[in-house]
């Protein structure tokens, strides 16, 4: 698939219809949904045949992405089941087959949930302004609980030298990816260090 | 809700060691065929918990004959390829609950979507 048919058609993935702002939900856009998700696909080879989990997925656009790059299977988790809901549909009426859903609280994931249960996480995090403060790294520390390879996240560049002190305490390797324009963020790849065991 | 996402969930109420496997309560199961994808199946296996998952699926009338202990060499047995790729991704739950084997807690399924958020005032 070219990137520019993925764009288009993540251009057809319904969006929230009410957005919360205190789940800072906003839908990540199709051109940028397009370019990460290619990005993964093509430069690191992390979706096709995975499980690749998106947190936050609200209506579920990396997700849908995903699922058309081949994903073995991918995860949306979401706290709020009114985009869940939107997303069951989306995943309907693009007849993808390999999408679960889970109304999940990122937040809350207790330490021993869903350790190493998915190859891959992507998402586009609440970005954790006033409201809900730190919630950006909440969600990246969550991931990589989860994720067996890498994480793909997207930041504001304005957060990288914190995020980049963090993954250092973390002891995982980060890397950014691509700086993407428009008023939106720098996306990250973040590598899980081998394991000691 | 499929049996794959099934293996990886587990009940995290406050004092449960363990939580797993949540035990189905299905009142609507589906069947969906999905395009059956080798490569990913053989390399599920190793990672899923398999006596939980043939246990689930049988309680579910899906057991589909899968052996209670992994044999080995199954990368090249199509046919059993074939069959925990059915139990894995083509069998779901659409309405339901999850119920926490040891608190006993339940989490609806809705719409073939489980709710694993905890309501604090109940517990």
């Amino acid at each position: 698939m070219k990137l520019k048919e993925l764009e288009s058609c993540l251009q057809q993935v319904d969006v929230f219809e009410n957005p919360k702002l205190l789940l800072e939900q906003y839908p990540t856009r199709p051109h940028i949904a397009a370019c990460m998700l290619y990005t993964i696909h093509n430069t690191f080879g992390d979706i096709e045949d995975k499980v690749v989990a998106d947190l936050g997925c609200g209506c579920g656009v990396l997700s849908i992405g995903a699922a058309m790059l081949g994903a073995g299977l991918c995860l949306g988790f979401d706290l709020d089941e009114d985009a869940l809901e939107i997303f069951r549909t989306n995943a309907e009426e693009f007849e993808l087959k390999n999408i679960d859903l889970v109304q999940l609280d990122i937040c809350s994931l207790p330490a021993h949930s869903l350790v190493k249960a998915v190859d891959t996480v992507i998402m586009n995090p609440p970005f954790g302004t006033k409201h809900n403060k730190g919630m950006d790294m909440t969600f990246l520390k969550a991931a990589l609980q989860m994720a067996r390879t890498s994480v793909y996240s997207l930041h504001k560049t304005s957060t990288r030298e914190h995020i980049q002190k963090k993954a250092a305490d973390w002891k995982v390797k980060m890397e950014v990816v691509a700086e993407l324009r428009y008023d939106l963020p720098a996306s990250y790849k973040f590598h899980k260090k081998k394991s000691v065991s | 809700m499929k049996l794959l996402t099934h293996n990886m969930l587990r009940s995290h109420v406050t004092g449960v060691t363990r939580g797993f496997p949540l035990i189905i309560r299905a009142d609507e199961v589906k069947v969906n065929s999905v395009d059956f994808n080798r490569e990913f199946v053989s390399r599920m296996i190793p990672k899923l918990e398999w006596e939980a998952l043939v246990e689930t699926a049988e309680s579910l009338g899906h057991g589909s004959g899968l052996p209670r202990e992994l044999l080995s060499g199954y990368e090249n047995d199509e046919e059993f390829l074939k069959k925990v790729h059915h139990v894995l991704l083509e069998v779901e739950i659409i309405e339901g609950a999850l119920k926490c084997p040891e608190s006993g807690t339940e989490f609806p399924i809705t719409r073939g979507i489980p709710n694993m958020l905890i309501n604090e005032e109940e517990s």
